[in-house]
Parts: structure tokens; C-alpha cells; sequence
């Protein structure tokens, strides 16, 4: 029998009942579309780049806690630190290798540089991993908790505290640190942050490790849930790419309201309308925001010169 | 202390300094008058390492800074205040200090540069009240007070000021100029560059005069103040005045 188009309409199913199984879902990924806008905003921030290969950081997480706790029998937390410590390094050498050489290049082209970068970074992983999807085991394998009438694994609570953790980790640091301090001095004002002594250079490798770092995270973090391949960067990509102008480019809360907005807004139209446009939902919204607000949710409007 | 030898800065293909050549020997005060446009903030900006001289040599303390990134600079001693102050608006007034002090911010050295943050207070008691306060809502004055503080936090051996009266009240021109005649008495050498070259004047040992990116008058800065030609251009004496 073919599927109603709409699941809501289906007889004993009110849409009330759905909502909030529907809103734990979208959280769930929207969380993980924030640590990848505020992944996105790191990066514009210290450099004015936007980084398209910041879906890979995420997608080599997930695949290299994969390899070591399945292929090299690690256990899971050791995986998934190595796993976050080997793409830190990834993203440290990708500045290093394919950013600073050509630093004195126009912002476009370094945009189009990691583009280049996402490419290489996905074919390379498709060669070691091939193109099958890989499952990462839950962190911690208890049964599913009841909430209402909805369900949630434990992994989806392990994605909303490890999200939480991460803000509140990267707030202390930026609002704490001498080098969190020093970060924000740069994307400010470069001249005035190298007159007091910084070297905007290594605040640029240090953006691109920590960014790497976030990514990873998000990666390691979903991989239980949706499983991982090499491609599932490009999507999760795309997706925290639109969180981040959504909230506001450049905005640390905006990011994290901006990867909230898009992933309940999915979770809800597959839940209530179809869930085959649910990648389009995160495209509409965009466009719609360019279109009436194009300074995104908590971006500050372009100051009239 | 600093010396400056037939630098040449371009911007693109425009040629913003011409065989400039100056020298700065410790505890001086210099002054670079000029009008807009001649080079006097391309000229710091070269020696702070913004800017590359396409030719000519710099040396402080009898070492080249060629090829040094403006951090090395910083850490060899050579402060700037830049032009408009440029603080952290975002950053407390305390943050702003502290950043100052950046490539010593280690917990080791917290007692020395809370002695150093003492003596920036010291000097410019508003900020002590204002200190946890974000610097964007401080006045004009306090401002370039904060700007001038954030660069001594570094301990620098030269400062260099780009345009510290510009924009401020009369009465606030005035703290400023008493500040800098302190820091003199202190015995910090400064590179000061003024549109005020009266003010200027009268602070300095010594001046240098730029017009168009070339140097066309040096000399010590009280016989520069009789001179005519500087009192005509610089010192808005007219014709008349000056030859009476």
C-alpha cells in the first residue's frame, strides 16, 4: 500500500502527538549543523574565508574513529579522541599547505582554494574507505528513554550535552583566554591585533586547528545516528554553510540559532509535509533570509558607508 | 637607537616615500611634521613592519629589521600608537591593556605586568575607574588615553604616535601633550607624528619636516619653530607675520 503523503493524516496519528518527537529529532541534528556553522564562523572571522571543506573536518571524524575502533579494536573513547586529535592536525596542515602559501590572494580564490581542498580531502577518503556507509556504535548502549510520547536514544542526549559542552568550552575560551582574546582582537582589527604583538599568521593556523577540531566533534557525535561514508561531509557542510548566514555570518550565537532553526524546520517539514525535500528546506530558508534579511538572524546590517 | 637608511615604501605603484632617512637616539623625543599625504604614517608603518620598503635599510639597536614580521618587531621594543587609536571596542579597557602586553601575558610574569597595568593607571586615572567597561564606550579622549596605554603595556624601548591629538577638544589636546612630556621625563624615546606642529614643536629635540613623501627640513626643534618656511606652512603664521 502506498504511503499518504502527508503521515500526519494517518487515522490515530494526531500531529500533536508527533511534535515533540519531531522537535528532539530536529534538535538532535540541529546541534550538529551549529558545531558546524560555529566551525564556519571561526574561520570567517580570524580570515574572512568562507572554508567549504569544513563538511570534510566533519566527515573524517566520524571515519576515523571508525577505522580505530573497528579496524585497530581501540575502545570507543580512545577512538574518538585520536579521532579528533588526527583531523585537528588535518586542518592544521590544510592551512599550512594550502592557505598561507598563497595568503596574499584575494578571499575569493581562497574560498575556491578550499573548495579544491574539500575535493581532495573527499576523494582521499573515499580511496582508504571506500563508498560504503560505516556504523560508529552508540557511546553509551542503554535502551531508548520515553519522554512523553516521544523517544530519544541516548546518543541523540550525548549530541545536545556534547553541543552544550562545546559552546560553553568555546565561550570560556574566547571570553577568558589571553589567545581567545587575542583571536577575537584579530578578526576586529588585524593592523591594531599585530601592533600589539600577535602574529595574525599563527591566529590563522590556530582558527583552522580549532575549527578542525569542532568539526571532528560534530562528526564523531552523529556518526552513531545517521552512520557515516565519505561523502556525508558535503550535505552536513552545506547545511552548517546555511545555519551560519542564516544566524548571521561572523556570529557565534547566530551560528548555534541558525543550526537550531534549519534542523528543526527539516525535522518538522519530513515529519508533517514529506521528507523527501528535506535537504531543500535548508535552501529555501536561505534564500528567504537573503532575500528579506540578508544580514542573517543576529548578523549586524552593512554599515552605511 | 633607530636608524633609517634612503627607505622607498610604495603603495601598488604609488610611491608614498623617496629615499627618506632619519635616525632616533635613545631618550629623544622627534617629531615628523608634514602635511596629509606626505608619508608620515607610511613611514611608521614601515618601520612597525606593516608596510615592506621596496629599498633602503632599517636597524634598531644595530639589528636589520628587514623581513621581521610586525610581532618581531613589537617583541625587539618598537610600539606604535596608530592613527584613529584603533582600540578593541568589543574588549574591556583592561582586556585592551592586557593585549597590549600579549607576547608576555604568562602566568609568570603576572606581577610584573600588573605592576605595569599600576603605572598605566597611574598616568591615566580614568581608565583605572573605567576598566572593566568596554573600551567602545569610552570618549574620544579616553580613547586615544587607552591607545596610548595598550602600546606602553608592551614596555616598548621607542614609541612611535601617530596623530594622538586628532579629533580631540582643545582641553583634551592638552592632557595628551602634558602625557607625552611625562613619558619624556620618564626617559621613553617617541617618534611622535603631529599635525599640530606647534605642539609638536615645543615637546621635541628634535624634528623632521616631509612634504610628498620626501624629507626637505631636520633640525633641532626649537630652531625648526623660528624657521620660516616652517612657520608659514606649519604654523599657520601667514607672509606678513613671519616677515614683519
Amino acid at each position: 500500500m502506498p504511503k499518504p503523503p502527508f503521515p500526519c493524516l494517518e487515522a490515530g496519528v494526531g500531529w500533536h502527538n508527533q511534535l515533540i518527537q519531531y522537535l528532539v529529532t530536529g534538535i538532535t541534528t540541529g546541534a550538529i549543523y551549529a558545531l558546524v556553522a560555529l566551525g564556519f564562523t571561526i574561520i570567517y572571522n580570524a580570515t574572512e574565508i568562507i572554508n567549504f571543506a569544513q563538511g570534510e573536518f566533519v566527515m573524517l571524524g566520524g571515519m576515523i574513529a571508525v577505522t580505530m575502533l573497528a579496524g585497530l579494536g581501540l575502545p570507543l573513547w580512545l577512538a574518538v579522541i585520536l579521532a579528533i586529535a588526527a583531523t585537528m592536525l588535518i586542518g592544521l596542515a590544510f592551512e599550512r599547505l594550502a592557505i598561507r602559501p598563497v595568503r596574499k590572494a584575494s578571499v575569493m580564490n581562497l574560498i575556491i582554494i578550499t573548495i579544491g581542498g574539500s575535493i581532495l580531502l573527499k576523494g582521499a577518503a573515499m580511496l582508504i574507505w571506500g563508498k560504503d556507509d560505516h556504523p560508529l556504535s552508540a557511546f553509551t548502549p542503554a535502551p531508548p528513554l520515553h519522554v512523553f510520547s516521544a523517544v530519544v536514544t541516548t546518543q541523540s542526549l550525548w549530541v545536545m550535552a556534547g553541543t552544550v559542552l562545546a559552546v560553553i568550552l568555546l565561550h570560556v575560551f574566547y571570553e577568558r583566554t589571553i589567545t581567545g582574546k587575542a583571536l577575537r582582537a584579530c578578526a576586529f582589527n588585524p593592523k591594531a591585533a599585530r601592533l600589539c604583538g600577535i602574529s595574525v599568521e599563527r591566529m590563522i593556523l590556530f582558527s583552522f586547528g580549532l575549527s578542525a577540531t569542532l568539526g571532528a566533534f560534530a562528526g564523531v557525535l552523529i556518526a552513531p545516528i545517521t552512520f557515516t561514508s565519505y561523502d556525508v561531509g558535503t550535505m552536513l557542510g552545506l547545511k552548517g554553510f546555511c545555519a551560519a548566514i542564516l544566524g548571521g555570518l561572523g556570529s557565534n550565537p547566530g551560528a548555534i540559532l541558525g543550526g537550531l532553526v534549519i534542523g528543526v524546520a527539516e525535522s518538522l517539514s519530513s515529519g508533517y509535509v514529506s521528507s523527501g525535500y528535506k535537504d531543500a528546506v535548508a535552501f529555501l530558508i536561505l534564500l528567504l533570509m537573503l532575500y528579506f534579511r540578508p544580514a542573517g538572524i543576529l548578523g549586524k546590517r552593512a554599515e552605511k558607508v | 637607537m633607530l636608524k633609517i637608511k634612503n627607505i622607498s615604501t610604495f603603495y601598488g605603484k604609488i610611491q608614498a616615500l623617496r629615499n627618506v632617512s632619519i635616525h632616533i637616539q635613545a631618550g629623544e623625543v622627534v617629531s615628523l611634521i608634514g602635511a596629509n599625504g606626505a608619508g608620515k604614517t607610511t613611514l611608521l608603518n614601515t618601520i612597525s613592519g606593516l608596510l615592506t620598503p621596496a629599498s633602503g635599510e632599517i636597524s634598531f639597536d644595530d639589528q636589520s629589521l628587514k623581513g621581521l614580521a610586525p610581532d618581531q618587531i613589537v617583541k625587539l621594543g618598537i610600539s606604535q600608537v596608530p592613527e584613529g587609536r584603533q582600540i578593541f571596542f568589543h574588549h574591556t579597557v583592561l582586556e585592551n591593556l592586557e593585549l597590549g602586553a600579549y607576547l608576555r601575558m604568562q602566568r609568570k610574569n603576572r606581577d610584573e605586568i600588573d605592576q605595569d597595568l599600576a603605572r598605566i593607571y597611574r598616568l591615566f586615572p580614568v581608565l583605572a575607574e573605567r576598566k572593566k567597561q568596554l573600551a567602545g564606550t569610552l570618549s574620544g579622549g579616553e580613547q586615544q588615553m587607552l591607545a596610548i596605554g595598550r602600546a606602553l603595556m608592551a614596555k616598548p624601548k621607542l614609541l612611535l604616535l601617530d596623530e594622538p591629538s586628532m579629533g580631540l577638544a582643545p582641553k583634551l589636546v592638552r592632557e595628551i601633550f602634558e602625557t607625552i612630556f611625562r613619558l619624556r621625563k620618564e626617559g621613553t624615546t617617541i617618534l611622535l607624528v603631529e599635525q599640530n606642529a606647534g605642539a609638536a614643536l615645543a615637546i621635541s629635540d628634535r624634528a623632521y619636516v616631509l612634504e610628498t613623501g620626501r624629507l626637505v627640513l631636520s633640525g633641532d626643534a626649537r630652531e625648526l619653530m623660528n624657521d620660516p618656511e616652517v612657520r608659514r606652512a606649519y604654523l599657520g603664521k601667514d607672509y606678513g607675520e613671519v616677515w614683519d
